[in-house]
């Protein structure tokens, strides 16, 4: 399905830390037409400055009271003055969203097991995995870092999803002390030798080269959403390109927007 | 109301084209533009053989603007002819190509190639990429050279030839003239302003090529500047571009003296905006009791 765009109504704007907050947006036919994983590129002013749409994985699907796809909500993180401005959104603003773009994450079935990797922000894609996978019957578990305790979000809605909850924290506040990525290879290496597991990843570069590294030494397949400066999310710009393996192994710049942002891990040419 | 245009031997039903380098092979924006109701679709950049272009970051955004070195990734003629004409021309799109070169050789094989295509309906000649060491602005920024690209392209194909310029010369108007003296049928300005982003907390700049080229509204008042100098100094048609993102932009290129207008950034920002360009060039035609599109072409008012 081509992408939509639609004005969309903030209904409302949850603010979860001073960088972090989530914002509803009424968006009924992009809700509808959203699969895990898939992104809708926001306009966050209505003039020329600044001027391009920031890329949002969809986070959640909201629903009205008789289950019926409502809208979407992002989770955005204060990093520049674009998602300073979607910080400050208040309901009854209205923002051009459009979308879904991107390829989706394949959502495997039972007995193969789903765990997701996310690195802060990273987090945004998988709420509507986890609800894919619960829909699917596969057990999933969800490793979470973040700088410190303040910067986790979303545990519980997670959990009361059937996901299993792995957390890691820089400064140790919460879970085990330290990067994300050692919780996630200590419970790989203490696996059942006979379980399949897939691995979903999220999060800053590193973190993904790491999850890609434990994948292979592991034997699991991995899917990873990349994150990059994105212009138009449609395939115009060319400037969100990644380094991927082509057919015959020859790397390749192909646009995250269109080919991606979901790669195979195995198929990625860290830089 | 007529919207037609003529460039050279070409006829364009609307003045409106997308702008290379800002709408892909076109394809990818099939499923929410018409193709067939643009002047014309131009399309990104191809040189001989497939190139890779530059390492992200590739952009950063400026005020009402954005800077990019993309360095002018693409498929190369051959797989363009193969992979993109056939579906480019089932849509009906009107196919201008920007032919790039990194030497005089190469940009009249690719435009000889070109000639021999069904469907291409003119070359754009891309003398103006700031963005890569070799070719591009090389040629586009000495009046020699210049010339001596167009005269060889213009050899080699009896298609439409429609160099592209660079602003960043310190006369715009003499490239114009020196296109038309070697046979060029129309000059297309501007390509993007030379420019740098530096990010402070890294001392470092913003994109891994350094330097890149300034476009969106942020240029448009330059924009308009050179293609008015350029409409006075030559006869050929000028097809204006440079921050365009509405149908009063639009208006006040062809004001100017630009017989039609490409349409690159905004693209990236509002890729329905098409129908709404059209739309607006037609309700200001009624206001103004305009009947064709043409007429309004270089009729800026001198003088209080």
């Amino acid at each position: 399905m081509p992408p939509l765009d639609v004005p969309a109504l903030v209904l409302r704007n949850t603010h979860l830390s001073a960088d972090y907050n989530v914002l509803h947006l009424e968006a009924p036919a992009i809700a509808s037409a959203s699969l895990p994983g898939q992104f809708v590129m926001i306009r966050t002013a209505t003039g020329t400055d600044p001027l391009l749409r920031r890329p949002f994985s969809v986070f959640e699907i909201l629903r009205d009271a008789a289950g019926t796809p409502s809208g979407v909500s992002v989770l955005c993180k204060r990093i520049g003055p674009g998602t300073a401005r979607l910080h400050e959104a208040a309901a009854g603003d209205r923002l051009a969203v459009l979308g879904p773009l991107g390829k989706p994450f394949t959502v495997v079935s039972p007995p193969a097991e789903a765990w997701m990797v996310a690195g802060g922000v990273g987090l945004a894609p998988f709420a509507t995995l986890a609800e894919a996978l619960q829909q699917a019957g596969s057990g999933a578990h969800l490793f979470y870092g973040g700088r410190t305790r303040a910067d986790l979000f979303y545990l519980d809605w997670f959990a009361s999803r059937g996901v299993t909850l792995h957390l890691a924290t820089e400064d140790g506040s919460q879970g085990a002390h330290g990067r994300v990525t050692v919780p996630l290879g200590e419970a790989l290496r203490s696996r059942p030798a006979d379980r399949p597991v897939t691995l979903y990843a999220c999060g800053p570069e590193p973190m993904l080269k790491a999850v890609a590294g434990l994948a292979r030494s592991h034997g699991c397949p991995s899917q990873l959403s990349t994150e990059r400066i994105m212009g138009c999310g449609l395939g115009g710009c060319y400037s969100c390109v990644v380094r991927v393996r082509d057919s015959e192994g020859t790397p390749r710049f192909v646009r995250s927007c269109l080919s991606g942002p979901v790669f195979n891990g195995d198929d990625v040419v860290w830089e | 109301m007529d919207l037609s245009v003529r460039i050279g031997s070409l006829v364009l039903k609307n003045p409106l084209m997308t702008a290379s380098g800002c709408f892909g092979y076109g394809l990818e924006y099939a499923g929410i533009v018409d193709l067939s109701s643009l002047g014309a679709v131009v399309v990104k950049g191809l040189f001989l053989k497939e190139r890779e272009g530059h390492p992200p970051p590739r952009i950063v955004e400026t005020p009402s603007g954005m800077l990019n070195a993309i360095g002018l990734q693409g498929i190369g003629v051959h797989r363009f002819v193969r992979e993109k004409m056939p579906e480019l021309r089932r849509l009906g799109a009107v196919v201008i190509v920007n032919v790039c070169g990194s030497s005089i050789e190469e940009y009249v094989e690719v435009s000889r190639i070109l000639s021999d295509v069904e469907g291409v309906a003119a070359l754009e000649l891309n003398i103006s990429c700031p963005n890569i060491k070799e070719g591009g602005i090389q040629f586009g920024c000495n009046l020699a050279s210049a010339g001596e690209v167009v005269a060889a392209v213009r050899k080699a194909t009896r298609l439409p030839l429609i160099p592209k310029l660079t602003p960043n010369v310190t006369s715009v108007a003499s490239f114009a003239r020196a296109a038309e003296e070697n046979g060029a049928d129309a000059v297309s300005l501007v390509n993007t302003f030379l420019a740098m982003v530096i990010d402070v907390e890294t001392r470092r700049p913003a994109i891994s090529n350094g330097m890149g080229g300034l476009s969106g509204p942020a240029i448009r008042p330059i924009a308009v500047r050179m293609v008015y100098e350029c409409a006075q100094r030559v006869r050929i048609p000028v097809i204006g571009m440079g921050g365009i993102g509405s149908a009063r932009d639009v208006l006040e290129f062809l004001i100017a003296g630009a017989a039609a207008v490409q349409v690159g950034t905004a693209n990236f920002v509002d890729p329905f905006i098409w129908p709404r360009l059209q739309a607006g060039i037609e309700d200001y035609m009624a206001r103004h009791g305009v009947a064709r599109v043409a007429d309004l072409v270089g009729t800026l008012e001198i003088g209080r």
